[in-house]
């Protein structure tokens, strides 16, 4: 097998989308060797493929907006179970992330006298989203990869080698984080995979910004890459992960043709005046406002339209809800028997807009669905439906520096759990990876100021052992085809642990990941070690089963309906289980649980709510005094 | 579902041949759908590199049937109905592996571009840039990297001896992106001639058309671009302050040990 190259760096940042190169900027301009892996090409991570924007409360477009009514919007959106910590922080941080993203040669679209301008979008009160178009993912990553480039010409400028303090890996996968023998981080062990070659980086701390685990789901806006790489590797280093049973189905995918089921359309669509409609041409979100948000909707399609050109004298239009609401309100819709002809609903914005503000405001959607599907959307409507989009749990970290519960690991980025609680809000993953990525960044800076030279060492044998299992598919002669495998545990997970779960099917899911887990065992890679995707594919399979495992285990553990985990036999919100975080750690190969009670709000932010809010969520011993309790966040600003 | 036939350039950067493969073809599927349905029933190991699947990331750039395209944005509709597919990797790149190409040309030469420069006295938040002045780089800022204009570019499609002086059609747009900001204060015009090889260009078009993003590199980008380069070098003002050395400097220089590096520092 192949020889295996060591690098020293003291920190290694594994993944390269927005919060993986956010924190790789940080860690160097704190002055720390550091190194990026990448499973892709520098530039190509799943971060593009946000449409919508980064939300901030930059007050650009309506001054009224504040941090704080940012941390209240995000904490609806995520039904109260978001660490209050995290959230605080992303709220009051996002304005800055974002202008320094501006001042690094970000282009964002403008307002009439200059600055950046800010959108509608599902849950935010107010227009909050920075964007370009429906590209701003795009415009992230590339401002990011270039201020890269831009920090590796100063490298080369004063060291004589861009590469001196700041280096990419790319299409290099990692396989295990390395521990020493007290199981502090010492490093990480890969390939290459475009030669098979094996590589250790030896590093005092580890980054995880890997993002999620959509490719676990049959129907998924996510690429390849979403395999749950670092949500599995921080559980076999030790770590927790929080909150894995609520994962987020968007609630406009394309649903046709079949090859591109699942496939993101943007909630611009419906932030910028589109509406959903059922075969009987009715628009149905009327019907489908949840009580604790009844207050803030429109109750008729007047009032509705009214909202995009005066919002502070209408409510907003129930289009707008939170991802959860919409997505179950289509599912529900599609299965009554009032769907479109593939199996989802009517999104139009043929009827509300010209033409010539469609191809403005939404070029890339409109190129999407001419090329893909031969729909022209400034002609008629989309069709589509709910696809597994975000994972809101992830590695349970310390909301300041993002350090995880093994000394040495950090994590930003959708991989980190607890900012979003049970449901994130569109626009908010942006900004939460910026924020985090460079909270994480200086957490490991600080972390390495305290070891103060000694570098964890990692174990000569744990090395050998783990070349041997990588190379290990490819050596048997007889063993299943990994393509096979990975569409089963899809399948699985698509139909047993999907939008609306049951407990007597989770528990059919969790044996069938049990079988699974013993043919993924002895799975087969034909071919060699150069570029051998077969390959590669079975050694992902390993981390989406502990992955499904642990969100399965969650999602049969919480019994109550709340944001991204709807729970057929136990439909209703509970308080009690608000209080109650479900942590997963490893113990030998299996997942298991322990339960965790949530932070309770500062008061200061407990008083952004009215008592009659609280109450819908709250216990009742949690609840403020009667008296005097929202008057505070009035006079907040 | 129909069959169809697929050929498929198959090896490493020494040798490889088309291989012909029989596969099934379903209603509403591109390129990229039957390259993976190869993978998962007759080719384990077929070598394809791919991200989004959305024509978003810019990854699955390979020659179909001759035409530098997306496999993800090739659907099999556009074929007729007996025609085989031929599927073969970039040309102005060495081969990985079979339709999988070293692109590091591409990242060599985004690091010779000396980055965006703003004011030194300006701080995050001081911008006011109004929407019609950010348009125009907001055009190029669609590139999704996808590298097919570099592909197609008969600079170095087959010329491997202009690589090292010729940056390729991305790059010079995104030169011209920088030259264009509002808030920019480096100029680039003398190293895009120089350095970058913008006098190569004789303005084919042959980038724009295979662009995916529709993107009018050669109109707004490149011709514009080699405007500024010659009002730079016939202004009689800036010739009369180079000869008696007021110009000092006002020429960004290319960022320094960006090119000649190959080795990678000591570990």
């Amino acid at each position: 097998m192949s020889e295996t190259t060591r690098h020293n760096y003291d920190v290694v940042v594994i993944g390269a989308g927005g919060a993986g190169l956010r924190a790789a900027i940080e860690a160097r301009q704190q002055g720390r060797k550091t190194a990026i892996i990448s499973k892709s090409l520098f530039g190509k991570a799943h971060t593009v493929m946000a449409e919508g924007g980064a939300a901030a409360a930059l007050g650009n477009v309506n001054s009224s907006d504040s941090w704080q009514v940012h941390f209240r919007d995000t904490i609806r959106g995520g039904k109260f179970m978001n660490d209050p910590r995290m959230a605080e922080l992303h709220a009051k941080e996002a304005p800055e992330r974002i202008l320094e993203l501006e001042h690094w040669g970000a282009l964002f679209d403008r307002t009439r006298d200059g600055r950046i301008s800010q959108r509608n979008f599902g849950g935010h009160e107010y227009p909050r989203l920075a964007h370009v178009g429906d590209r701003t993912g795009l415009e992230l990553i590339r401002t990011l990869q270039q201020r890269v480039v831009q920090l590796q010409q100063a490298d080369a400028a004063e060291l004589g080698h861009p590469e001196a303090m700041l280096r990419v890996f790319a299409e290099t996968t990692v396989t295990e984080l390395l521990t020493d023998a007290s199981g502090r981080i010492a490093g990480a062990f890969g390939y290459v995979r475009e030669t098979g070659e094996f590589v250790v980086f030896e590093a005092p701390a580890v980054v995880l910004a890997t993002g999620g685990i959509g490719k676990s789901f049959k129907v998924t806006s996510n690429s390849w890459e979403y395999t749950g790489d670092g949500h599995a590797l921080a559980l076999r280093a030790g770590a927790t992960l929080i909150n894995m049973e609520f994962v987020q189905f968007h609630p406009t995918g394309m649903v046709w043709p079949p090859s591109v089921k699942g496939i993101l359309v943007t909630e611009s669509v419906r932030g910028d005046g589109g509406v959903l409609r059922n075969s009987e041409g009715e628009r149905f979100m009327f019907g489908y406002v949840p009580d604790v948000f009844r207050n803030q909707y429109a109750e008729t399609e007047e009032e509705a339209d009214g909202w995009y050109a005066d919002p502070a004298n209408h409510r907003r239009p129930p289009e707008l809800l939170p991802r959860d609401e919409v997505a179950r309100a289509i599912n529900n819709e599609v299965k009554e028997g009032r769907g479109s002809p593939h199996g989802g609903v009517f999104l139009d914005v043929s009827t509300r807009m010209p033409a010539e503000e469609i191809m403005r405001r939404l070029p890339s959607m409109h190129h999407q669905f001419k090329e893909l599907a031969d729909v022209d959307i400034t002609a008629g409507p989309m069709e589509v439906g709910p696809t597994c989009h975000y994972v809101m749990g992830g590695v349970e970290v310390d909301a300041d520096t993002g350090a995880a519960r093994v000394p040495g690991l950090f994590a930003a980025g959708e991989v980190a759990g607890g900012m979003h609680g049970s449901n994130r809000l569109g626009g908010n993953s942006l900004s939460d990876l910026l924020v985090f990525g460079r909270r994480c960044g200086i957490g490991a800076a600080r972390y390495l100021d305290g070891l103060a030279g000694e570098r964890p060492a990692p174990a000569a044998a744990d090395v050998e052992r783990l070349a041997e299992e990588v190379a290990a598919p490819l050596r048997r002669d007889t063993g299943e085809n990994p393509y096979q495998l990975h569409q089963e545990l899809q399948q699985t997970m698509n139909d047993l642990v999907g939008i609306i779960r049951r407990g007597p099917e989770m528990e059919q899911a969790l044996e069938s990941l049990e079988k699974l887990r013993e043919r993924v065992a002895s799975v087969r890679a034909e071919g060699g070690t150069a570029y051998n995707p077969g390959w590669h594919l079975a050694l992902d399979l390993r981390n989406m089963l502990a992955v499904s495992e642990a969100i399965a285990r969650a999602a049969l553990t919480r019994e109550e309906s709340r944001g991204g985990h709807t729970r057929d036999d136990f439909p209703a919100m509970s308080p009690q289980w608000r209080r109650t975080v479900l942590a997963a750690r490893l113990a030998g190969d299996r997942v298991e649980l322990e339960r965790r009670p949530l932070d309770a709000m500062r008061p200061d932010l407990l008083a952004l709510f009215d008592r009659e809010e609280l109450s819908k969520y709250l216990t009742e011993e949690e609840l403020p005094p009667a008296e005097g309790a929202d008057t505070a966040s009035k006079e907040e600003k | 579902m129909t069959k169809r036939t697929f050929n498929v350039w198959r090896g490493d950067g020494g040798a490889g041949a088309l291989a012909a493969y029989e596969v099934e073809v379903n209603e509403g599927e591109v390129v990229l759908d039957v390259l993976h349905r190869l993978q998962a029933t007759q080719a384990p190991d077929l070598a394809v590199r791919w991200n989004c699947k959305a024509g978003k990331c810019g990854s699955c750039s390979m020659e179909i049937n001759g035409r530098p395209r997306l496999a993800c944005m090739a659907r099999m509709s556009t074929f007729a109905p007996d025609e085989a597919v031929t599927v073969t990797p970039m040309r102005t790149f060495p081969v990985i592996r079979d339709l999988v190409c070293d692109v590091s040309y591409n990242y060599q030469k985004a690091r010779e571009i000396p980055s965006f420069t703003p004011p030194p006295d300006a701080k995050p938040g001081d911008f006011r840039m109004r929407q019609a002045d950010v348009q125009r780089m907001q055009e190029f800022r669609k590139c999704i990297e996808c590298f097919l204009c570099q592909n197609v570019c008969h600079v170095i499609r087959d010329h491997e001896e202009n690589k090292e002086s010729f940056s390729g059609p991305r790059f010079l747009m995104r030169v011209a992106e920088l030259e264009m900001h509002p808030e920019d204060t480096a100029d680039r015009r003398a190293i895009a001639q120089d350095e970058f090889g913008l006098g190569y260009c004789n303005i084919t078009k042959c980038c724009t058309e295979v662009c995916p993003e529709n993107i009018k590199i050669t109109d707004n980008a490149l011709i514009p671009l080699k405007e500024r380069v010659a009002d730079r070098k016939y202004d009689p003002l800036v010739w009369l302050g180079s000869r008696i050395g007021l110009r000092k400097g006002a020429d960004t220089p290319l960022p320094p040990n960006t090119r000649t590096t190959t080795a990678t520092p000591e570990q």
